[in-house]
């Protein structure tokens, strides 16, 4: 038996590579516990002249399913990212270009979104994007009686009574999208907040020690 | 500032790490104070009174106050002065589109080739490879390319000839090869004879004297990426132990 406040980070199982697609300009994988998504970043390129804007980049966010065609799931988690990734990137450094993300799901068992959230923001880094901060997902759930999951699996989504999904900034920790389902209190809200704060911490401190295993072939 | 920046030269830094200020940095009223002065490269920008990293690599740094992020790309974004290898994709009035692998392409007036007047107009083609640097790069305007230098000269840049063989490598790779003392340079010039052009948009273009020896030297830089110095120069000898 749990406490509410105790925090849990299932199995700590995460795992990322950078850099494993030839194609894309950048590209990164991303797995926690059995979730795992692939990322893939190309851009700035071309934008055709109906979508490009005059002062900004164009961020396109593409989630393909691991089975069948993407649906409306697929487009409500699309725009999570996207709003997430815009406001982390600095896009006013390539006016009218075009940057896409496309986003596919190898394995879901359970907190789907933020793993593709994590997966994007490392394949943004690989890209060499312009980003004014790091962003992370972290998803807790809310049992039937009471107790905080972070990084749920699959069974425990399905018997809790709520699912939160939060994208943390490195600067400030403070949220910057949130996705909710099923019922909660306002001071519950607030509790998963800061267990989510809290959680993203070690997801920061995992990115960097990624990146500088990357770069430490060329020091 | 100036300390503490020079303090993380050489660590790995991720976008959103920031240099500022301290609080207790004092001002002394009696003795001359000197004037920092930081220069920011790639990688870094001010932020109001803070440095902010805005790309994920290493921290390097040139005497006396020169600081950048070294960081590994794949995509080209155009700046004024880099030469690169372009592909001409169009011809439109007096004006040729050059294709660079950036998010648009640029414009290569045909005035600009060494010797070109209105009546004596360069020999470039659809689909010719040209060696030209930037005159305007900016992420307002479209990039405008030019084939001489300041003084009306060529000086290496134009159209290229028939042959060689055109292929893509990272960013990083292409810095390593143009850089002054560099030791895949050296390293390859034990080899065999070649003609070596490389765009800093990460296209690089080799001819050889036969097909062969230009296919091997393609696939040693492309290899030469992932590779550190001692398994790339045992390659190297493995391949001159087995040259043809």
């Amino acid at each position: 038996q749990r406490s509410s406040n105790e925090l849990y980070l299932r199995c700590q199982e995460f795992g990322c590579e950078q850099s494993l697609l030839s194609r894309p300009d950048g590209s990164a994988s991303f797995v926690q516990g059995d979730t795992s998504v692939m990322a893939g970043v190309y851009g700035p390129a071309e934008v055709k002249v109906s979508k490009e804007i005059y002062d900004r980049a164009t961020l396109e966010v593409l989630v393909q399913p691991k089975v069948g065609l993407p649906s409306v799931r697929e487009r409500s988690q699309e725009q999570c990212v996207r709003e997430t990734c815009e406001a982390s990137l600095l896009l006013t450094l390539h006016p009218r270009s075009s940057l896409t993300l496309i986003l596919q799901v190898l394995h879901d068992d359970g907190s789907l979104l933020s793993c593709c959230l994590n997966a994007a923001c490392m394949a943004l880094m690989d890209a060499g994007l312009p980003m004014s901060c790091l962003f992370c997902g972290v998803t807790c759930a809310i049992s039937t009686d009471g107790q905080i999951i972070t990084d749920p699996t699959a069974a425990q989504e399905k018997e809790s009574r709520a699912l939160m999904t939060f994208a943390i900034d490195s600067a400030k920790h403070s949220v910057l999208m949130s996705s909710t389902k099923g019922s909660f209190s306002v001071h519950e809200l607030q509790q998963c907040i800061a267990v989510s704060q809290k959680a993203s911490e070690k997801i920061f401190q995992f990115y960097r020690d990624s990146v500088k295993r990357r770069y430490s072939k060329s020091l | 500032m100036f300390s503490t920046v020079r303090e993380r030269v050489g660590e790995v830094l991720l976008p959103g790490d920031e240099f500022s200020f301290e609080a207790e940095e004092k001002i002394s009223l009696t003795a001359p104070v000197k004037s920092e002065k930081v220069v920011c490269g790639p990688g870094l920008r001010r932020c109001g009174d803070r440095l902010v990293v805005f790309k994920s690599g290493v921290l390097r740094h040139k005497e006396p106050n020169v600081f950048w992020i070294d960081s590994q790309q794949r995509r080209y974004v155009p700046a004024k002065g880099e030469s690169i290898i372009g592909i001409v994709t169009a011809k439109s009035g007096d004006v040729f589109k050059v294709d660079f692998g950036g998010s648009e392409q640029a414009s290569l007036s045909y005035l600009t080739f060494e010797g070109a007047t209105k009546r004596n107009r360069p020999n470039v083609q659809v689909g010719d490879l040209v060696f030209a640097q930037f005159l305007i790069a900016n992420k307002d305007m479209e990039p405008e390319l030019v084939c001489i230098d300041s003084s009306g000269r060529a000086n290496g840049m134009g159209v290229f000839g028939a042959g060689g063989l055109l292929f893509r490598v990272s960013l990083g790779l292409v810095r390593r090869l143009l850089a002054p003392h560099s030791d895949i340079r050296s390293d390859l010039e034990q080899l065999f004879p070649c003609e070596l052009v490389v765009g800093m948009n990460g296209r690089i273009w080799v001819k050889s004297a036969t097909v062969q020896q230009t296919l091997i030297i393609a696939n040693l830089l492309q290899s030469a990426e992932t590779m550190t110095a001692q398994q790339r120069q045992q390659l190297f000898r493995k391949v001159q132990q087995g040259a043809f």
